[in-house]
């Protein structure tokens, strides 16, 4: 039987939830409503009657202060009533909270517990002059994702009529299944193998098909497996394994690839091995080896590339390890659940790296749409303004429940993210030096450990994430590669694994990501040549899944670790005492054989070298040349304060503060440089330090570079920016160039040529020069790269339209800071200091904010002069060292222009300048010299008395003194004799902050 | 002088633990120990030996059923493994003098158990609330406070105004009833409250009044003064340059956060 406890608001108790859902019709729906009120809906199922009056009285699921609590609807005083609840199999983590607490309040045991259910839903009481249609569109439009929910609506005659909603519960039925097909692919065409590939979202490419039809008709193979009771056709979970292990997700074949590469515009050609191998993981090494020689910290890299994420050493007592991840798929079909998922999903790689990291920070960049936009979407797709207010919220959630501070991030905006949105997510961990007396950045399970199961259960939620995401996004896209991430659940998970870590309870650790079990106990497996796991022990969420299924399950808040016999018993005790489910599955063991079952029936058995060594090389052709565009002048502007105010409020330069505000920024108390600084914290700042020792000086700031912006010109110098710009954010707030890690993230459209993708081998060329500037610059600026990720098929394909994301790199930095008290933020401090430019302005107009803002074309793009960017970066490290620099701002988008206006915002103060004392390599105009966007350029203050220090540290680079701050309450600018521009800063900061002030 | 053994709490979605025992030790605390609810149910930790107590900020159980409320009732009806409720050394906790700390979810936990605001001494009975800002979000900035000087609580004993961040999005207090709000008015609970910075006086304007919460309350106290709750986080500005604004110079008027936690250290020394 089900029950309906109905929970609304007391009279007199201001509903403020009802009010944004109000505000939200109107401002992202354009309707008008007169208000909308707030009821929650409790569908509990497993319980007496007499349990449920018990629950009502000990307020289990209200609060007496606010609520009024019944068994019958509360609702009344609406014109509309719509009641929003989730689709059987969705994660309902108020649902799981609210089941628990009925345990609790009721006094149940585990097992009492077990039948008890809880659905959640929430009933909107709308006051409006609405049609059925209207209210329709309120709910599938803002209330509802009708991939995850559900949703229906009564109108109030409806209503009085026949009160209230049928009890639904939400429950997935199913029955146990031991189920295990054979394919027959020996027999199969090369037809028939394709379409069997997309019919299971395999993502299999031909060639990999045949490679895995000639394993299993290899006469050894054959033996092995008769001998073992096995087929000699594969399994559906050898296929399934195979797929994820060879997915581009998981394997990045792309990157792997060996490419010819002839470049058109020089005439010459190269084959690449790998770009991976070459440019990433070469520049990273000659690198180490350079640091180990002499560098002024040694080799301060640990363990990159081969771990869930790249360690380096912090202190003498600390190390810290980076990750950075997309969520781009799932956020375009749910951008709640989607990012949510990728914060906490990118949360378990720190958690899972070495011994297991505590997590320290998190950074989020997202990339979307206009929010903005107008016209008809595509089939499938999301408005942007959806999709920009559902990525926020699900990192909010995700990070805030966490206790994870978000201290650094951006939003980049372009059309082309309509395709889909790019959702960057990254995590910063840190792990005592040693922990049980082991170095805390390795792992190694051995032959004879468990295979241990940690946190949430396995459900049919995200069974082929890896391989929906190694396609591109169509009408079609699988529903169930969505979830909703649980950070509770997670918490509880980390917090137990956390302890069990520093008693030194397990061997190895790694996370449930892409792939599941089918991953995580592969992958450990390799230290050890093998394992054997049993699926029928695996916990689930409910019956019905079938053992590929179990064994692919990308169900969240899961870690798999290796547990010594001898630490097993110690292990499932505090497991168990900490309310976190661990299952032993298995043995890890040095058969050679990836060996899984179900009970007594053989599910899976690969050979160990075959899954991970056995996916053939891509090969492929990249092309390039270089796209022709036009170089136009500058426009003549009339008004040069408009146009600042203008420049200030477009997308990609206004002020964040409304996202920001909502992410708890400084959670642990370690914050030094927040997100938001100056006067009235509203100055962007360009990085975010942090204390990782709490009793400590030593401080780590957190930076990143992205500039897509270019990519249409030459992603050879979108990617030399991009590093740029990182290292100069940090090196802003004072951080030191000599001891930085990268981190890069990149996102492509498809860049294999093919009958859908015919300009493949331009943009495979794309990526191979993003590629050489990356090793170029990270081994110029001598910072390595420690980790990455990649993602190639963001397109979207749809109603007869494809739209491809612009190639965008996402390059993030973290570097050690020897004393937090010498940071520098971007707010004018003092009237009288004197300000100056540091770096040479040219006529790079390309891609620049001013030339879309003014809507003329250019060819230039920014370049990056490595030499005397990177003396720049090392004096001005030095400088704010000796403290000569009261505030630091880098020139990004919207140039020198920008950059002022910001630092006047943040200090509330006026400034006065002449642009013809701007360092310019040619004669520019004030719009010139204002807005070009020019690489490697940073703008300082210098208080008088430090004048000469600081001008006799740079002699020799390229910098100028230009002016000076001053309580004039204006930005003022002129260009030699002439007025350039006189605007008030309270109106700069207006129109900053204007454009996203929701 | 007495020596300060603080337990901080934690687990089930907790999560300023570590920065609160940092805080306390630097605040002169002379051991503060972190512990999992688990461990009080497990019986491997028991209250008695502590006299100082901190419910540090987080999201207990996601704040799922409204912001601390599941784990008020686990609070209420969890056994220890011997069978006697755990509630029982909370109260023995305080009927035998310690004093205790909850900041944000910590302070929800406290109202929503009962231990604040304790009008007319009738403790563990809920008689306010806290909800959603008038904002409607979650936000991360920071105010500033005036300590009320008539209030009785220790924590606040020779502060005047305080800096500090507040990071929620169900701060506003509302009461079962006026009756009770003048009853918190009229016995000096209102420990500390929003003020305007350039004023120093209470203020409902936003944000320096970051939720609306009426008269600006931020933080209330007990009839005996030994429970402070409020939803700033006082552990959070535990360094100068924590403080928003450091690097233009900070105000010797206005001490670091650190202050609330020393207060209650002095406290537990002179007694």
């Amino acid at each position: 039987m089900l029950f309906r406890v109905v929970v609304g608001l007391k009279e007199g108790v201001r509903d403020v939830v009802g009010e944004k859902v109000a505000r939200k019709i109107r401002s992202e729906l354009g309707m008008a409503v007169d208000d909308v009120r707030i009821v929650s809906v409790f569908t509990l199922e497993g319980v007496s009657p007499e349990q449920v009056d018990t629950a009502l009285e000990r307020a289990a699921l209200h609060d007496p202060v606010l609520h009024e609590v019944s068994l019958s609807p509360l609702a009344r005083d609406f014109d509309w009533i719509l009641e929003v609840g989730f689709r059987p199999g969705v994660t309902d983590n108020e649902g799981r909270t609210a089941r628990e607490t009925l345990g609790v309040a009721l006094g149940l045991s585990k097992k009492e517990l077990e039948s008890v259910r809880v659905y959640t839903s929430r009933q909107y009481l709308i006051r409006a002059g609405l049609d059925e249609a209207g209210v329709h569109r309120i709910a599938a439009d803002l209330l509802a994702n009708e991939l995850i929910q559900r949703f229906e609506y009564k109108s109030a005659a409806q209503w009085a009529a026949s009160p209230g909603f049928e009890a639904r519960a939400a429950r997935v039925t199913g029955q146990a299944s031991d189920a295990v097909a054979s394919v027959a692919i020996s027999t199969m065409t090369d037809d028939e193998l394709m379409d069997f590939s997309r019919a299971n979202t395999l993502a299999l490419s031909l060639r990999e098909l045949h490679v895995i039809r000639d394993y299993y008709a290899n006469p050894a193979v054959r033996a092995a497996r008769t001998a073992m009771g096995l087929g000699d056709e594969p399994t559906d979970a050898e296929i399934e394994v195979l797929a994820q292990t060879w997915s581009e997700h998981c394997k990045h074949k792309i990157f792997g690839a060996k490419i010819d590469y002839e470049n058109r515009e020089t005439g010459r050609s190269a084959i690449y091995s790998s770009l991976y191998r070459t440019f990433i993981q070469g520049s990273t090494k000659a690198l180490r080896e350079r640091n180990a020689a002499c560098g002024p910290h040694g080799d301060y890299c640990l363990s990159v590339f081969k771990d869930n994420a790249g360690v380096i050493a912090f202190s003498e007592t600390l190390n810290v390890c980076v990750k950075m991840e997309t969520h781009n798929s799932p956020s375009a079909l749910d951008p709640y659940g989607g990012a949510l998922t990728g914060i906490v999903g990118v949360n378990r790689d720190p958690m899972g790296t070495g011994l297991g990291a505590n997590l320290l920070c998190n950074t989020d960049v997202f990339c979307f749409a206009s929010p903005f936009h107008e016209g008809e979407l595509p089939p499938r797709l999301l408005h942007p303004r959806r999709v920009f207010e559902g990525v926020r919220e699900g990192v909010e959630h995700g990070g805030n429940k966490s206790g994870i501070p978000t201290v650094n991030g951006s939003i980049v905006f372009d059309e082309r993210y309509l395709g889909k949105p790019l959702v960057y997510c990254g995590t910063i961990g840190t792990m005592p030096k040693t922990v049980a007396g082991r170095p805390s950045h390795k792992k190694q399970a051995m032959p004879g450990d468990f295979i241990v199961m940690s946190g949430g259960r396995i459900g049919a939620d995200g069974i082929h994430g890896a391989t929906f995401s190694s396609e591109e996004l169509h009408e079609g896209s699988p529903a169930t590669a969505v979830q909703i991430g649980d950070p509770i659940t997670q918490r509880k998970m980390y917090d137990f694994l956390m302890r069990a870590r520093d008693r030194g309870l397990y061997n190895a650790i790694t996370d449930n990501g892409a792939g599941g079990l089918s991953s995580s106990v592969g992958e450990m497996a390799e230290d050890t040549g093998g394992f054997d796991m049993d699926l029928a022990r695996a916990p689930l969420k409910y019956d019905g899944l079938r053992p590929w299924e179990i064994l692919i399950s990308e169900a969240q808040e899961r870690m798999t670790m290796a547990v010594p016999p001898a630490k097993i018993d110690e292990f499932l005790a505090l497991s168990a005492e900490m309310d976190v489910e661990s299952t032993v599955l298995g043995t890890f063991t040095g058969s050679g054989k990836y060996l899984v079952r179900y009970g007594d029936k053989h599910v899976a058995c690969l050979d160990m070298e075959f899954l991970h060594e056995g996916v053939p090389q891509m090969e492929l052709e990249a092309v390039w040349e270089r796209p022709v565009v036009a170089s136009e002048p500058v426009p003549a502007v009339a008004d040069q304060g408009g146009l600042l105010k203008a420049m200030l409020g477009r997308l990609n330069i206004c002020s964040k503060e409304y996202v920001v505000r909502q992410y708890d920024h400084e959670v642990q108390g370690r914050s030094a440089v927040k997100p938001m600084v100056g006067v009235k914290a509203d100055g962007p700042s360009d990085a975010g330090v942090l204390r990782p020792e709490l009793g400590s000086e030593r401080g780590l700031v957190v930076s990143h570079g992205i500039c897509p912006q270019y990519s249409d010109l030459d992603t050879y110098w979108m990617m030399a920016n991009a590093i740029d710009e990182a290292i100069r954010n940090a090196v802003a707030v004072g951080g030191d160039i000599s001891y930085m890690a990268g981190c890069d993230n990149f996102c492509w459209c498809d860049p294999v040529q093919s009958e859908s993708t015919p300009d493949g081998r331009y943009k495979l060329a794309q990526l191979v020069r993003a590629n050489l500037a990356l090793a170029h610059f990270c081994l110029g600026f001598g910072v390595p790269c420690v980790s990455g990720k990649d993602s190639m098929k963001n397109d979207y394909k749809g109603g007869g339209r494809k739209i491809s994301i612009p190639p965008t790199v996402l390059f993030s930095v973290i570097g050690v800071i020897p004393d937090v008290n010498k940071c520098v933020t971007s707010d004018f401090k003092a009237p009288g200091d004197l300000i100056y430019v540091l770096g040479l302005t040219r006529p790079e107009f390309g891609g620049s904010e001013v030339a879309a803002q003014l809507g003329f074309s250019h060819a230039s793009v920014p370049q990056v002069d490595l030499l005397s960017a990177k003396a720049r970066y090392q004096t001005l490290f030095a400088a704010m060292q000796a403290g000569l620099v009261s505030a630091c701002h880098d020139c990004s988008d919207g140039g020198l222009g920008v950059t002022l206006a910001e630092m006047c915002i943040g200090g509330r103060l006026g400034a006065r300048i002449d642009l013809a004392a701007v360092p310019a390599c040619e004669a520019m105009d004030a719009t010139g010299l204002l807005y070009a966007e020019s690489a490697s350029r940073l703008v300082v203050s210098v208080p008088p008395a430090h004048a000469a220090a600081f001008e006799a540290r740079f002699a020799g680079q390229w910098f100028a003194r230009i002016g000076a701050v001053d309580d004039s309450g204006a930005l003022r600018a002129v260009h030699g004799e002439g007025a350039v521009l006189d605007e008030p800063v309270e109106a700069l900061a207006r129109a900053f902050k204007a454009t996203l002030d929701w | 002088m007495a020596r300060v053994n603080a337990l901080v709490i934690t687990g089930y979605g907790t999560n300023c633990e570590n920065e609160s025992a940092y805080a306390l030790k630097a605040a002169g605390a002379q051991s503060a120990d972190i512990v999992y609810f688990s461990d009080l149910v497990a019986g491997h930790v028991r209250m008695d030996s502590y006299n100082y107590l901190l419910c540090p900020g987080g999201f207990l159980d996601g704040d799922d059923l409204g912001a601390a409320q599941a784990a008020a009732l686990r609070w209420r009806w969890a056994n220890a493994a011997d069978g006697s409720p755990v509630l029982d050394q909370l109260k023995a906790f305080f009927n035998s003098g310690g004093i205790i700390l909850g900041i944000c979810n910590g302070f929800q936990l406290l109202c929503k158990l009962g231990l604040l605001p304790a009008v007319g001494g009738r403790y563990f009975e809920r008689q306010i609330s806290l909800s959603h800002n008038d904002s409607g979000r979650f936000e991360d900035r920071w105010v500033r406070l005036k300590a009320n000087p008539a209030s009785p609580c220790v924590f606040t004993k020779g502060i005047d105004l305080i800096d500090m961040p507040v990071r929620h999005g169900e701060g506003k207090i509302i009461p079962m009833d006026d009756a009770t709000f003048q009853a918190i008015l009229d016995s000096n609970l209102v420990a500390v409250q929003y003020v305007d910075p350039a004023t120093g006086e209470p203020t409902q304007e936003y944000p320096a009044n970051p939720n609306g919460s009426p008269l600006g309350v931020a933080g209330l106290t007990d009839p005996s003064g030994r429970i402070l709750g409020l939803m700033p986080h006082p552990e959070a500005y535990n360094h100068p340059t924590n403080h928003p604004s450091w690097t233009r110079g900070t105000d010797p008027a206005i001490p670091l956060g650190l202050a609330m936690l020393e207060a209650g250290v002095r406290y537990l020394q002179d007694r």
